[in-house]
């Protein structure tokens, strides 16, 4: 199929199907002041999504309602609740496997229950988008912000993208479905943000025309058949390889590996063009830098203002994906630094631990500072941490011991 | 699918392979071929790693025949002996992960009605009694509870046969087994009394030995779940292996097994019926006029 033929023409919506790049970049913005999840529903009405399968777990019950009412209006082809975050993921795996765009959030444990999935989709090259609206996985019980599900999801074969704003969360929905259904990459995209800092709070975000959608999703771009009986019935395995232990069973097995994680590499230069690069910059010349993703950039940006304030000049380096990692990015864009200090919403410092495997001198990474379990991080935490790091004494924060 | 699909493109049939040419040739695709057939055409299961003597296979082929549209079939399944059959057939089977066979056939069965409206694209569960009972159970019954329409057959061999011969919630009380080794504590379980209240439009409960009757079994599930609701069959599949039956002698257990525990029984929504009679003529089921009530 001709995917350009459709450009100009209309969904049962009315909305315009538009070149994808003109919609993204050229079209006319209008700035609305929306809270994470409601930008989450507009993002969605469109993206010309086939399919969505929700599940109630906090903070992302909210998001996954609203799209609910995108279906009841007729943005969406069909939706329903699910019994349980695996069973979820298998409805919305059962659906791309038939040949449609599909859509779904999860959160937290929700992740946790549902992972047995996320290598599936990846290794059945299940182009799917999971909204991951990070909160806490640990007992006792805790629904407060905290990224550590994330650590688990960068070893899925998924794309991994970690939104800063809700700005990002909107353009990024959108450009997702572009870089994922790309016949050369064709994974699924766990697009993470901080649960209720990103969700729960308003910000102004500039939205597309309502009346553009996305392209609809053309299935025979996939590099594997599409489950829906309309391809020659050739026998598509013989004896099956689960079974075998031979060399032939393993090598088969060892390179379809391969060619997932190779498949995430590949979605790079489609990333790149799309989100304007991996990771964003500012004065990382300077002599510290303060490199994260998600809403910590947002706090070390404040940090920076503070001690820029005091006279110490810092650097940023924002990570958006995480999976491809950027690893050639970083080993630039960190080549100056002296100290280079990592702020994190989780226990393990999952982010810190990554950015020590890929850049020499890994002496020169703080893993710090992490609060979890729902903390929140004070730029004034961040500005402790820099000043400790090249030595500079500063008084004590309450509460933080002496 | 366009039966187009099965042609040769003009010029090329003889670099085929052989096995596609007969597929071609002798295949079942848009013809009407039936049980009674078997061995005068080339079955869309053919190979498969199955034991010799498995009853399971036999049923597996026999369903397979039976699909009343099979160049617009998708089957799904989970781990377990069915699967490696399955999977080396001519048509789509569908492999999520362990027992989650009933949530991807849910989203199957909507995105391909989406897409394709109308079109019938039957969508068929294979799955056995671990699958289906023990880890599907959540899946499966929220399936039928949905309403989804897709027919799910569980391949009922009573026992964990892929990963070694561990009891399953399907295996008869006292029987024992690897992780029952004192036997068996609990009932089988009445997975078909579950299909009745979830709502099932069809249910029926079969043993291989009648292959006739497997077909008109699995003809009207899959009919039925294209528009009424949810279809269940459970199909008594033994494992010669696990339960040390001859291999000469596994249709005289089915037949034993029948007449204990799996006697022939067929449940058919009057929605159902009235679908059957009125769509495809089946006429058991037509309405037969109601005798004018007289008052006095």
């Amino acid at each position: 199929m001709d995917s350009t033929a459709i450009i100009g023409t209309t969904n049962k919506k009315g909305q315009v199907i538009t070149d994808p790049r003109v919609m993204m970049n050229d079209a006319p913005r209008t700035p609305s002041f929306f809270t994470g999840s409601e930008v989450i529903k507009e993002a969605v009405r469109r993206a010309n999504v086939d399919v969505m399968v929700a599940y109630p777990i906090t903070p992302q019950s909210e998001a996954a309602a609203l799209c609910g009412e995108l279906f009841a209006e007729g943005y969406i082809g069909d939706y329903f609740r699910g019994e349980s975050e695996f069973a979820v993921m298998s409805q919305c795996a059962g659906a791309a496997f038939g040949g449609a765009r599909v859509f779904t959030t999860t959160a937290g444990p929700g992740t946790m229950r549902a992972m047995e999935n996320f290598p599936m989709w990846a290794g059945s090259r299940l182009p799917i988008q999971c909204i991951v609206t990070c909160r806490g996985i640990n007992s006792p019980l805790s629904i407060q912000p905290d990224t550590i599900e994330i650590a688990y999801l960068m070893n899925t074969g998924m794309l991994v993208w970690h939104a800063e704003t809700a700005q990002d969360f909107y353009d990024w929905i959108l450009k997702g479905y572009m870089v994922s259904e790309e016949p050369d990459v064709h994974l699924p995209l766990a697009l993470c943000c901080d649960g209720f800092f990103v969700t729960h709070t308003k910000d102004v975000v500039d939205l597309t025309p309502v009346d553009m959608c996305l392209p609809p999703y053309d299935p025979y771009r996939s590099p594997v058949p599409c489950m829906d009986m309309e391809c020659p019935p050739v026998r598509m395995m013989r004896d099956p390889f689960v079974m075998k232990s031979n060399y032939i069973s393993y090598a088969t097995h060892a390179s379809w590996q391969q060619e997932v994680w190779a498949a995430a590499e590949r979605s790079r230069k489609h990333t790149i063009a799309w989100l304007n690069g991996l990771i964003e910059t500012e004065d990382v010349d300077a002599d510290i830098l303060i490199v994260s993703s998600g809403t910590a950039v947002s706090q070390g940006r404040e940090a920076i203002r503070l001690l820029a304030d005091e006279g110490i000049r810092v650097g940023l380096v924002k990570i958006k994906t995480l999976r491809p990692w950027p690893e050639e990015e970083l080993l630039e864009a960190t080549k100056h630094a002296s100290h280079i200090i990592v702020p994190e919403f989780n226990v393990i410092g999952w982010l810190a631990k990554e950015i020590k495997a890929t850049i020499p001198n890994s002496k020169r990474v703080v893993a710090g500072p992490r609060v979890c379990g729902g903390m929140t991080l004070p730029p004034e935490v961040i500005v402790e941490e820099v000043k400790k790091a090249i030595g500079i004494r500063s008084g004590v924060l309450a509460g933080r011991g002496g | 699918m366009s039966l187009d699909y099965v042609k040769f493109t003009p010029g090329f049939e003889s670099f085929m392979p052989k096995e596609y040419r007969d597929m071609v040739a002798h295949g079942p695709f848009g013809k009407k071929t039936t049980v009674s057939q078997m061995g005068s055409f080339k079955e869309i299961l053919e190979e498969h790693p199955m034991c010799a003597g498995c009853a399971m296979t036999l049923f597996i082929r026999l369903a397979i025949i039976a699909f009343p549209n099979p160049e617009d079939t998708i089957t799904v399944g989970t781990a377990g002996c069915g699967r490696l059959a399955i999977s080396q057939a001519a048509i789509p089977f569908v492999y999520g992960n362990y027992g989650d066979q009933n949530g991807v056939a849910s989203g199957l069965s909507r995105g391909l009605r989406i897409r394709f409206g109308d079109k019938p694209k039957d969508v068929v569960v294979m799955a056995g009694d671990g699958g289906t009972a023990d880890i599907g159970f959540q899946q499966v019954l929220h399936s039928w509870f949905r309403k989804e329409r897709f027919t799910t057959i569980m391949l009922d061999n009573e026992v964990y046969g892929n990963t070694g011969g561990q009891e399953s919630g399907m295996t008869t009380r006292g029987a024992v087994l690897k992780m029952a080794p004192l036997g068996k504590k609990f009932e089988k379980m009445d997975m078909v009394a579950m299909a009745k209240i979830a709502g099932c439009a069809y249910i029926a409960t079969v043993v291989p030995n009648n292959p006739r009757r497997v077909e008109s079994c699995i003809k009207k599930a899959v009919l039925i779940a294209r528009e009424v609701g949810p279809t269940y069959i459970q199909a008594y599949t033994s494992c010669n292996i696990e339960y040390a039956i001859p291999t000469d002698q596994v249709m005289a257990d089915a037949k034993t097994v029948e007449d204990d525990r799996y006697k022939f029984a067929e449940y058919v929504s009057e929605d159902a019926k009235a679908y059957l009679a009125e769509r495809y003529g089946y006429k058991e089921f037509i309405q037969k006029p109601v005798a004018a009530v007289t008052t006095v």
